[in-house]
């Protein structure tokens, strides 16, 4: 199959950045990624700058790939990363549109590359819990009910891809950031520091400059993953019980 | 204090604050509605002036308009400061392609919440002064109920419907109203925190109803009038 791609294209960070044409021969096999291989050995042959996008395990599961395909994160496939969308969900002739992903929060690196070191600096004021090193618990010892633990699951799928920040018209990562609260604050390890968690998550949610949540949803639509809205909700009643119930500021 | 002026500043803080503020509005409209639903009793606008006369001398009713005016200021303003906070998070460069996809809502609707309170934010500039700004500084008729003198706002109300004009303008402003209601209504709700697979559906529902019972119910009121006296 034979298509028109415009490509972003970016020096770096300062350089004020454009689209490109270029046409490239694929078939509809191969990843959204490996059509971009080809691209790039095309433009290696021709002594030119490869396109630098985010790759890491072309499984679905690590979250580095990103872009916006043709206006949607991750591409028009819900439920897909962008390693794992194939080309046979284009047509033949077909001109596609390849952005990286926007947010002010997301400053670009270079094409379609982008620095989602927010998100990890999110991680990093809470999202996670301490636990003392000695013997490993027995595995039945602290019960949990199957739907809690599920719920959980589903809110641990979170590959932190960033699909959220870039599909939400505010450039909100409240998606992320309440998946990522929301998987520890349903289970019982979780709860003990549930309280500090969420106020000093939201506090570096909003340092990052990321944008306010008004409920568009467009996040759990383009998310890989198919994260809920309703983490969000529980977020923010976490946020509101840590803001009226705990004895002294966080 | 330090923790709540703390939380009032917060991203999610700021959502409660538009949140709770909305909610208000939601019941003030429904008073508003019953209210304003005996201008088309047909007694002469008598049920309805001696409703007005109430309304604008009893000290709670004038109280809990203090309240609302603050809370339909603190919204806008609320609001106006996200929208700003929101498009700088954006970022300078808009994509070349954007398609908006949603779960559950109208992202058209969603994602112009501002722009949508902005032209409801004028309507009732407008409002406010074609009926609550004319009835207390400026002189209009007044009528006799029982030896008591009230000022006839039925009548101000009734020739301000013969206008055309003013009739679409009503009429095409509830539409509006009706939109940011849409969303406005459920997404209260989700920020609160209040979503739940067994009420959120209801929720939802009752959002939509709400959104075209209301407006439809005061679209009705210029309508009725100007049909009346045509």
């Amino acid at each position: 199959m034979k298509l028109t791609l415009k490509v972003w294209r970016q020096q770096g960070p300062n350089d004020k950045g454009g689209f490109a044409t270029y046409q490239v021969e694929a078939n509809e096999h191969m990843s959204f990624l490996e059509m971009l291989d080809v691209l790039n050995q095309q433009l290696i042959e021709k002594k030119e700058e490869p396109v630098a996008f985010d790759h890491d395990c072309r499984e679905g599961i690590c979250g580095a790939c990103s872009m916006v395909i043709n206006g949607q994160p991750h591409g028009p496939m819900q439920k897909t990363t962008t390693c794992q969308l194939h080309m046979r969900h284009f047509k033949d002739g077909d001109t596609i549109y390849i952005e990286p992903f926007r947010a002010q929060a997301f400053p670009v690196v270079k094409d379609l590359v982008v620095d989602r070191s927010a998100f990890d600096r999110i991680i990093q004021a809470g999202g996670y819990i301490s636990v003392d090193t000695g013997q490993a618990q027995d595995g039945n010892a602290i019960l949990i009910p199957k739907e809690t633990a599920s719920e959980a699951f589903d809110a641990a799928t979170c590959i932190g891809c960033g699909a959220c920040v870039a599909a939400c018209p505010n450039a909100s990562a409240m998606l992320f950031v309440s998946a990522k609260i929301s998987h520890l604050a349903l289970l019982p390890q979780g709860k003990i520091e549930a309280s500090r968690r969420v106020q000093r998550m939201v506090k570096q949610m909003d340092e990052e400059g990321f944008g306010r949540c008004s409920n568009v949803t467009a996040c759990e639509a383009e998310c890989p993953k198919g994260i809920s809205v309703s983490h969000i909700a529980r977020m923010n009643r976490e946020f509101l019980k840590s803001v009226f119930g705990a004895p002294e500021a966080v | 204090m330090g923790w709540f002026s703390k939380f009032l500043t917060s991203s999610l803080g700021q959502k409660v604050v538009m949140s709770l503020t909305g909610l208000f509005l939601i019941v003030f409209l429904v008073v508003h509605l019953a209210g304003n639903l005996q201008l088309l009793a047909d007694d002469g606008g008598r049920s309805f002036n001696e409703y007005a006369h109430f309304m604008t001398h009893s000290p709670l009713i004038k109280t809990i308009s203090y309240l609302l005016y603050a809370f339909i200021l603190l919204h806008a303003f609320q609001g106006w400061a996200l929208w700003r906070k929101n498009r700088l998070a954006r970022g300078a460069q808009p994509y070349a392609v954007h398609r908006l996809r949603a779960v559950n809502t109208n992202p058209r609707i969603a994602s112009r919440m501002g722009w949508i309170g902005t032209v409801i934010f004028v309507f009732i500039l407008v409002h406010m002064y074609q009926f609550w700004f004319k009835m207390k500084i400026g002189d209009i008729g007044v009528v006799r109920y029982d030896g008591q003198e009230v000022k006839d706002l039925y009548t101000l109300v009734a020739t301000t419907y013969q206008n055309l004009g003013f009739v679409l303008f009503y009429v095409v402003s509830m539409v509006v109203i009706g939109a940011h209601l849409w969303h406005g209504f459920q997404s209260s709700f989700q920020t609160l925190g209040i979503n739940h697979s067994k009420y959120s559906p209801l929720i939802h529902f009752l959002g939509k109803l709400y959104a075209i019972v209301i407006p439809l119910g005061f679209a009705l009121i210029p309508i009725v009038f100007f049909v009346k006296h045509a």
